[in-house]
């Protein structure tokens, strides 16, 4: 049979577009943008086709490809930090940006808590900065086409360096202002040095509830001893559809804690992928996502054992109101020389309304022998038992479903061990559930 | 945790270097042209006698099958099939359609005795009535060659005979069912074996009967250079009951060899089928030489209410497995079950699993898996479970486990959890407690640790299906039952 060549959608070709229009102005090395815009040229948008994107064809739910912002102006900017309110409460060091553009002028450079190195990426880009080596430490988000288009349209970023230990957390403060739907691409490096400690908060919000396209990605490298806590909230506007990816590699004797809390966006898809490189280091996976009216929820992990001797523990939770759909697509890599190596992922999900699905996927690709690897998948609707207990004591239905779900919620965000972040967690949950009614 | 010794030993025991079934047998045959033609089709519906509407829908699917790409989403790699390379029709020369025993090719008959199957009704001794008998229906490469005790089930109103007889002697019912459940355009291998499928069993059991045995096909490959496409139909009518047991073995060959089965089972109301598979094809060398690709589709239709389908699979054999027997639960309460054993070794690849599809209300599924990867071999698990919008009340329990021996094997597992009502509830491999808290408390309360009293139970319900098979099959099922799968993963 012969080939067949797809015609590429209304947003395919707008996305060629802006390509070649931007690539001549974007910062840096324009072959090495190219080369990840070449996939992409030739296959288009994932679609469900492709077994990664099989529950969330982008073909079909990226119907027009938005414009890529423009720097806004320091006003402009200032206005948009002023009603920007996740983790407005919590201190920390906060690196900002506005339509995917670094507020520089907003970051005291000089007065960083001492072990902070940040370097913007648009400059460092243009200059041939020497961390730029450290890009892309994760091969699986590198053949990863969500991931390829930010390489290719990477307007700004940060790279950040941490010594030793820092108890201030820092906060990577995503805002999108404009109030015609904008494309974003932003790309944050955090290098974590030998037995240094962070926390990274990072948010993702719109003062309007206009369609952006943000397109996200944060990598980590902790290198051996490092300790990090990373928390991540996606706000984004109802009509948004969020793209992002966070990659982290992983060294010996380090840890990490991460979660990701998704309570905006008509479409997300956010992908984890996560390499164990050295021994005995241990990572805490979690997530929790509501949804509801038509949202589409898509979280996509790969965690690869590549290091003997290494613990891992996936929890993710999904609540899942209205005619949403949820995704969870997880999977375990185990190589023959991994040992003992210790992996459990659990996916979690709750159906509140008769027109919601849930997609559940959690793979294992185990080639070691004396391994410790289990998944687990459930799906269903709260427990009647529970409801009944709760209201026989008083308590309204309403009531005793957003206890419940507040609890069930509750299992994976109660790993974060800062206080006043877990709490800003919890509020978000507490505020999706008052929306809900 | 490694596997244990025990467990070693046992697995080293099925290797394919100890593979028991891999003699030929010497029997003039007489051969289709060899590749893919219409001509072959007609020549094969020929052979059989067929009505035209058969041959008519041979040919359909043949045309459909020439618009379509072999599939390449399983675990699994090999060589590419010349599919011009084979024979599609071999039967033994001499009277390929006896009417009894006697005039079969005693050739034949010696190799079902080397195989240990009873095709022989008289050799039951005198005065003694055995405790469990079984019908069996031999099918040697592209003919069937026996079928036993039919006349027996005719009294009972229960029609087992081959299917190509079927389609002369039942052509109403044969039309009004096959292809139903696994429909033509189904999937490339499927429609391979609508366009040129030579034999297999047929069963319908009228309404109210109990099947008064235990029905069994055995198939063997035996000629070179052919392939196997066997199609079964198996119709419970309304509150009747019928187990099945399949078994298949093949010589030892450096060639590989083809075996595209279909297989379709409809319950209505209230219906029961149990159908069992002892698949122990051979499986190549240990460098991977050789050995059957095992590309077969098995469903079920639970069309009733209440109606009741389990698969059963002891697998061992076949260079390549690529075999998902599903349920489609369409009845309201009906219930699907798959128990899996899947052994493999030496450069193996197996790619199986089940899908149970709930379409109807308070339907249950329940899917026990159990892969041990050992030599060189993969071993992955596939399996989907969905509810549709209507499915309120649907619950599926999953368990697949796995072991590995070794570290040049990998196991794999790729479970798709697919719902669409709120009310239904799947668990995969959630809280073992969920098997049945009941039983768990009282192994639990006579001093049995957690994973012991799931293993007993889970052992003990596996154990349950297979000891219903006739013992000819059931020496290898039941030493893969004894194999602890102490230290698998999830």
């Amino acid at each position: 049979m012969a080939a067949i060549t797809l015609m590429k959608t209304p947003a395919e070709t707008a996305l060629v577009q802006a390509f070649e229009a931007a690539k001549a102005t974007l910062p840096g090395d324009v072959e090495s943008r190219a080369q990840a815009f070449e996939t992409f040229n030739r296959n288009g948008l994932p679609h469900r086709r492709v077994e990664e994107f099989k529950y969330t064809d982008l073909r079909a739910l990226v119907r027009e490809a938005a414009p890529f912002a423009a720097k806004p102006s320091l006003d402009e900017a200032k206005r948009a930090l002023l009603d920007a309110k996740s983790f407005a409460g919590v201190d920390a060091v906060r690196i900002p940006f506005v339509n995917g553009h670094l507020v520089d002028s907003a970051i005291a450079f000089d007065g960083l808590p001492e072990g902070i190195d940040v370097v913007p990426l648009a400059s460092a880009l243009a200059s041939g900065h020497e961390w730029l080596s450290r890009l892309s430490p994760v091969d699986w988000a590198s053949k990863n086409p969500v991931y390829q288009l930010n390489s290719a349209f990477m307007a700004d970023g940060v790279m950040i360096r941490v010594v030793g230990e820092v108890t201030t957390p820092i906060h990577l403060q995503f805002v999108t202002s404009s109030t015609t739907p904008v494309a974003t691409a932003t790309r944050v490096l955090v290098v974590v040095e030998p037995e240094a400690s962070v926390t990274l908060v990072e948010s993702h919000e719109s003062t309007n509830g206009a369609a952006h396209q943000p397109n996200d990605v944060v990598e980590l490298i902790a290198a051996d001893g490092a300790h990090v806590r990373h928390v991540r909230l996606n706000a984004e506007g109802d009509q948004a559809i969020a793209l992002s990816t966070f990659a982290v590699k992983l060294g010996a004797e380090a840890s990490l804690n991460t979660i990701n809390v998704a309570v905006g966006s008509s479409v997300f898809r956010h992908q984890v992928f996560g390499v164990f490189s050295g021994e005995n280091t241990t990572a805490q996976i979690n997530g929790a996502s509501m949804l509801k009216d038509r949202q589409h929820g898509d979280t996509t992990l790969i965690i690869e054992h590549a290091a003997p001797h290494c613990e891992s523990r996936e929890l993710f939770k999904t609540v899942i109101d209205g005619e949403a759909t949820g995704v969870f697509q997880g999977k375990i890599i185990v190589p023959p020389h991994a040992q003992k190596t210790d992996g459990r992922m659990m996916s979690a999900a709750l159906l509140l309304s008769e027109g919601g699905a849930m997609n559940n996927k959690p793979e294992l690709e185990i080639f070691a022998d004396d391994v410790q690897c289990a998944h687990g998948a459930t799906c269903g609707q709260l427990d009647d038992d529970l409801l009944f207990y709760l209201m026989a004591r008083g308590l309204p239905k309403p009531e005793a479903e957003s206890l419940l779900v507040q609890a069930f919620l509750g299992e994976a965000i109660e790993f974060v061990e800062n206080d006043s972040l877990r709490e800003a967690l919890i509020a978000s949950v507490e505020a999706w559930l008052r929306a809900r009614g | 945790m490694p596997a244990v010794q025990e467990t070693i030993d046992q697995v080293r025991l099925i290797d394919v270097d100890q593979y028991k079934y891999g003699f030929e047998t010497e029997v003039e045959m007489e051969k289709s042209p060899k590749g893919l033609s219409e001509d072959v089709i007609r020549f094969i519906s020929a052979k059989k006698g067929e009505p035209e509407w058969m041959l008519q829908w041979r040919l359909d699917a043949y045309k459909r099958w020439q618009t379509m790409q072999e599939p390449n989403w399983a675990r699994v790699s090999y060589d590419k099939i010349d599919y011009n390379e084979i024979y599609y029709y071999a039967a033994p020369k001499n009277n390929p359609a006896p009417k009894s025993l006697d005039e079969v090719d005693p050739e034949i008959l010696r190799t079902y005795e080397k195989l240990g199957i009873p095709l022989r009704e008289q050799e039951i001794l005198a005065g003694v009535e055995p405790e469990r008998r079984v019908a069996v229906d031999a099918v040697f490469d592209s003919v069937s060659v026996a079928t036993t005790f039919k006349e027996e089930l005719k009294k009972a109103g229960v029609i087992f005979m081959p299917i190509s007889e079927a389609i002369r002697e039942y052509p109403d019912l044969v039309k009004q069912y096959l292809g139903t459940v696994v429909p033509v355009t189904d999937n490339f291998f499927a429609t391979l074996n609508s366009a040129v499928f030579t034999d297999g069993s047929f069963v319908y059991v009228p309404p109210g009967v109990r099947c008064p045995m235990e029905l069994s096909t055995y198939f063997r490959i035996n000629e070179k250079n052919t392939g196997q496409f066997e199609r079964t139909l198996i119709i419970a009518d309304k509150g009747s009951y019928v187990s099945y047991l399949e078994g298949c073995t093949a010589p030892k060959r450096d060639e590989n060899q083809l075996h595209a089965a279909v297989v379709e089972l409809i319950a209505l109301d209230d219906a029961e089928i149990k159908y069992s598979t002892v698949q122990n094809w051979y499986p190549g060398d240990a460098q991977g030489k050789g050995g059957i690709y095992n590309f077969v589709t098995k469903r079920g239709d639970c069309r009733g209410k209440n109606s009741v389908i389990t698969w059963t699979q002891v697998e061992t054999g076949s260079a390549i497995t690529w075999k998902y027997p599903s349920c489609i639960l369409r009845g309201d309460n009906s219930r699907g079950e798959f128990y899996s054993i899947a052994v493999s070794n030496g450069m193996q690849q197996v790619d199986s699993g089940t899908k149970m599809i709930h379409l109807g209300k308070n339907t249950t599924s329940r899917i026990i898996s159990k892969g041990i990867a050992a030599g060189r071999s993969e071993n992955t698990y596939r399996g989907l479970v969905s509810a549709h919008r209507k499915a309120t009340g649907a619950r599926n329990f999953t368990n697949c486990d796995s072991l590995l021996i070794g570290n040049e094997c990998g196991a794999h597992t790729v479970p798709y959890i697919e719902s669409k009502n709120a009310t239904a509830v799947f668990e995969h491999e959630a809280t073992t407690s969920k098997i049945s808290e009941d039983q768990m408390f009282y192994c639990q309360q006579r001093g049995l640790s957690d994973e012991e009293a799931t293993a007993l139970i889970v052992n003990g319900f596996v154990k349950d299906v297979l000891q219903q098979l006739p013992m000819e099959f059931a020496v290898e099922a039941q030493k893969l039952i004894s194999i602890s799968l102490e230290g698998s993963v999830g």
